[in-house]
């Protein structure tokens, strides 16, 4: 393969000025005809309005399917309430908060010893006093429910196309990258059309959502078995089953629980954004706060959804990590199991003659719900002038001007250099990817949507590199600091990317530049992350030998680091712009105009066209980002030294 | 008549005809005939992982076949055993086809006549000691009670009876490479395959467990396909060696056989870099005996570097070399083994 074109540079730059000469000399080169768009999306509503008619008896025999255990979960932990089964009622109380906390503490004890039992316990105490327990164990409830759900399909999946490696590479992988650059939000509505309002639509766009990862890693984890495990699996004389359950899954498991972690995290992000079809919980409290710019009881909501997330974390992580060492078998845990569960019957049935045991009693129940609004008004009073002016700093030098050339771009122009730059990085093969991608948003009418999202991400992407890069570097050089920045990042990453808008509304107002720090924030991460793990890969030999040169640190950076870390550094960017394109959606909340908007406005019209085909827009574009960096990573990276085995 | 020469006659346990395996385009598809897999191999297309190697291989023996990385030999094991399928020629093991046999009968044969230890031991990360090697015990159904028999015999033949509970990751490299040598032998197999069993552990460690699988094979008799890069251990525990290059044998032979007659200047390199006294025996550097009654005697199966310090004792020889049964065979003296040493025959030469 050749390792560059640089003829084909050349050829880019006449063909970008005849692009867009031509476009200034012809209208229809520089907006796209009404007249040459498609009713994609008219059809696909018809369409599924088709199926919605016909298969009406399969959806609700699957959400009735669902309901039973959902029923049953969210009654232990949360309602209580009746269930019937054939004809016979039993009313059952929920599980007291005594019992279900100790429960969470003891297990904490058990598996991360008295650190962790001391973080889950401050958990349980923030939940509980600030009135928080009963929409937390909601939205735990809706986790518990759709996390196997998740697990099952996603290793099945995982396997089947393990199995079968040409399934994979043409048709599981594109719908896995298609599912996961589609925003979660264009998942609701077609759930919204075929099962309704309400927590089963909302636990299956969360299993959807879910789904992906899980699959991912299970595929990931059983190619990278060592081949002595596989050729083990094959001597010791295995059936397929044995192999598999027996040898490859177990000895894929410390992988498997990793991407498990993943899988809860994921659910409980989605639990939040599924609030909007009626989860209910945490996220719902929320969303109701956003709507009424409470911002006090948004705060204290918020903070709950980063304290659980947190607390499934970290006990999903200990687990993770025991199991490969082998303590998931320890076996002193019989008694205090038993004695666990006794107190957690007990309390609860205590509960039902001693309310405060069932119940949290109100009189303890505190909240910062007023301190906050008038710290918030404070701010306001007093830093209006600042925060404004950089507001408006903003505004006015990076994002109109990218806005505004984004905008008035001709779509010929555009859509040359883009197939211009596929061809360039990857062959043919990209600029098809590309010309493909921009013909869909430009037929389905979504064109300046389209471009107001790139916009966003691109000032976002900017914004972030230019914060996350020398952070990144920073962390490197300094360890203490890198330590510092390690938790933030971990903590940040395990916030629901809702909570993000909080804050940022609160004190910016609606708007694009609080939607723009909202996605920097939420963005930033794996740029430092990615820039860290790309300078603590730099091999030693090589600063080695800098120095032995006389380097300065300087020099340092400029000669030796940074070029090997490029591609790394490069592939951080990448999972920015994804990360970005994840987050407008979430802005749409906020008043933007880009894609997200679109589809929620299809959200709250139950307009399954509209909604799929402006997520489809997303997820494409996202594909398209995702493609191009990565061929411009594979092109920059040194050619690994040939190893011949 | 010396035994290093002509190795004892044994029963075939494991041989191959004319095995080829290619890779490239179309490479799966298997050849019809021996004309076909040539005529593709050399198109240029494919490249010829092993080009038709034929082996014998005997009841008890342990074969090592010795390469350097991409010299072929780890196919080859994998082409024995199975694993990867040859693209022509024919395995058979006891006068049964393994090529031709069915998924179900290879998985009978497997599970009770094969087992396979692996360079990076390939130990479940999950399970105990014991739980290793019970595996494959269970994995063929056996009953819990002779598998703890089984288990309990195998971790203590390789002197792992007190570990047994432990990690895998609790375990040195050496350690764990005994797990897997027990592993296999739960089993009861009697072919063995080691794939560079010792490669990933340090020189000293490599040492004990090569003396150690060579105490084990003289209570066990198994037969085992032994692949290493290392020419050394390849001559140090090996009843015979081939040596492979490009995917095709260029010499097989007991250990003495290659180093005093090496077949090209390829495996002349080889032999160039090992210490002679430690793989030619006694017998073999023996010239007839010049007298009937010695001060000082050496077994004919003992290696040089084992005689040295009877022959610094009896003032340098010459001193006699006998036979298992404790006849006498020939004599040795410094000139001997210099002479033998340096690449001159002796046998047969007058003192």
């Amino acid at each position: 393969m050749t390792r560059f074109r640089p003829r084909a540079i050349w050829l880019l730059l006449p063909a970008a000025v005849a692009a867009l000469w031509i476009a200034q000399q012809f209208s229809w080169a520089t907006r796209f005809p009404k007249a040459w768009e498609l009713p994609v999306a008219k059809t696909v509503s018809k369409s599924a309005a088709v199926v919605t008619d016909n298969l009406s008896w399969l959806t609700r025999l699957f959400a009735t399917a669902i309901e039973v255990p959902m029923t049953l979960v969210v009654a232990l932990l949360s309602e209580g309430g009746a269930l019937t089964l054939g004809g016979f009622a039993l009313d059952l109380p929920p599980l007291s908060w005594s019992g279900l906390a100790l429960a969470v503490v003891w297990t904490g004890w058990r598996t991360g010893g008295p650190g962790l039992a001391l973080l889950q316990a401050l958990g349980c105490a923030y939940l509980l006093f600030f009135g928080q327990w009963s929409a937390a164990m909601l939205t735990l409830a809706s986790v518990v429910i759709a996390v196997p759900f998740a697990l099952g399909a996603g290793v099945v999946l995982g396997i089947v196309a393990w199995r079968m490696p040409r399934l994979d590479r043409w048709l599981v992988t594109p719908v896995l990258d298609l599912m996961q650059t589609v925003p979660a939000f264009a998942y609701l509505v077609p759930t919204l059309v075929l099962f309704g309002f309400g927590p089963v639509s909302a636990l299956i766009a969360t299993v959807i959502f879910a789904l992906p990862p899980m699959a991912r890693v299970t595929t990931l984890a059983l190619s990278r078995l060592p081949g002595a495990i596989t050729d083990l699996a094959a001597m010791m004389g295995c059936t397929r089953g044995q192999a598999l359950w027996r040898v490859l899954l177990p000895a894929a498991m410390p992988m498997l629980l990793v991407g498990l972690n993943q899988t809860v995290m994921m659910t409980l992000n989605m639990v939040i954004i599924a609030s909007m079809i009626g989860a209910g919980g945490l996220g719902f409290d929320v969303l109701l706060a956003l709507r009424q710019l409470d911002i006090g009881r948004g705060l204290e909501a918020g903070a709950a959804i980063v304290v659980l997330a947190i607390m499934l974390d970290r006990q999903g992580r200990v687990l993770a990590s025991g199991w490969s060492r082998g303590q998931a078998m320890s076996r002193r845990r019989g008694l205090g199991l038993v004695l666990v569960l006794g107190a957690l019957l007990g309390t609860t049935l205590l509960g039902q003659i001693h309310a405060p045991l069932r119940a949290f009693p109100e009189s303890w129940q505190v909240t910062t719900g007023s301190t906050m609004d008038s710290l918030v008004a404070w701010l306001n009073v007093n830093f209006f002038d600042t925060i404004e002016a950089v507001r408006v700093f903003l505004l006015m030098n990076l994002m109109n001007p990218i806005r505004i050339a984004l905008a008035s771009a001709p779509w010929l122009g555009v859509m040359t250099i883009v197939a211009m730059l596929g061809w360039v990085l990857g062959g043919w093969r990209l600029a098809v990817l590309g010309l493909g991608v921009g013909g869909f948003c430009l037929v389905t009418g979504l064109w300046d949507e389209t471009m107001t999202t790139i916009y966003l991400c691109l000032t976002a992407a900017i914004l972030s590199v230019s914060l996350g890069v020398p952070l990144g570097i920073a962390g490197h050089r300094w360890p203490r600091f890198g330590k510092l920045l390690t938790l933030a990042v971990e903590l940040l990453q395990t916030m629901p990317s809702f909570v993000y808008l909080i804050p940022v509304v609160m004190l910016l107002r609606v708007g694009d530049v609080s939607a723009m720090i909202a996605i920097v924030a939420f963005a930033v991460t794996p740029v430092i992350r990615y820039t860290m793990a790309a300078f603590e890969a730099v091999p030693p030999a090589l600063t080695e030998a800098g120095t032995v040169m006389g380097c300065t640190s300087g020099q340092m950076l400029r000669h030796v680091q940074l070029p090997v870390a490029l591609p790394t550094i490069l592939l951080g960017i990448n999972q920015c712009f994804l990360f970005s394109l994840a987050m407008v959606v979430i802005t749409a909340l906020v008043g933007t105009r880009d894609l997200g908007q679109k589809v929620y406005i299809a959200l709250t019209k139950a307009d399954v066209g509209s909604g799929l085909v402006a997520g489809l827009c997303l997820g494409l574009v996202g594909i398209l980002v995702d493609r191009l960096f990565r061929a411009a990573a594979a092109r920059i990276a040194p050619q690994e030294p040939n190893s011949h085995a | 008549m010396s035994k290093t020469t002509a190795p004892v006659q044994r029963r075939t346990k494991l041989s191959c005809r004319e095995i080829w395996k290619l890779y490239g385009p179309n490479a799966d598809r298997p050849a019809a005939s021996r004309d076909e897999v040539e005529s593709r191999a050399a198109n240029g297309r494919c490249f010829a992982a092993l080009s038709d190697v034929s082996l014998d291989i005997g009841e008890g023996e342990i074969f090592v076949v010795m390469g350097l990385s991409g010299s072929g030999k780890s196919t080859l094991l994998r082409c024995l055993a199975q694993l990867v399928e040859p693209t022509f020629g024919n395995v058979e093991l006891d006068g049964r086809s393994l090529t031709r046999m069915g998924q179900a009968e290879l998985r009978e044969v497997r599970r009770h006549d094969m087992g396979m230890v692996f360079q990076h031991f390939g130990l479940l990360p999950h399970l105990t000691v014991a739980g290793n090697v019970a595996l494959p015990l269970k994995i063929r159904g056996e009953k819990a009670e002779s598998r703890d028999h089984a288990v309990a015999t195998a971790l203590e033949l390789t002197g792992l009876a007190a570990m047994a509970d432990r990690l895998p990751a609790q375990l040195s490299g050496g350690q764990q490479q005994r797990v897997g040598l027990a592993r296999a032998l739960a089993v009861g197999p009697g072919l063995l395959f080691l794939d560079e069993p010792f490669s990933a552990l340090d020189p000293l460690i490599r040492r004990e467990l090569q003396d150690e699988l060579i105490r084990l094979q003289a209570g066990l008799h198994k037969t085992m396909v032994f692949v290493t890069h290392d020419f050394s251990e390849a001559v140090r525990v090996g009843d015979r060696v081939a040596i492979m290059k490009d995917g095709r044998l260029r010499q097989v032979g007991t250990p003495e056989d290659i180093v005093r007659q090496p077949a090209d200047d390829y495996v002349r390199n080889f032999v160039a870099g090992v210490d002679l006294t430690r793989v030619i025996r006694c017998a073999t550097a023996a010239r007839p005996a010049s007298r009937s009654d010695y001060a000082h005697a050496v077994s004919g199966q003992g290696r040089l570097s084992d005689a040295a310090e009877t022959l610094m004792a009896a003032g340098g020889g010459p001193i006699a070399v006998q036979g298992e049964d404790g006849s006498l065979i020939g004599e040795i003296d410094l000139h001997a083994v210099l002479a033998a040493v340096s690449g001159k025959s002796l046998a047969g030469e007058p003192a």
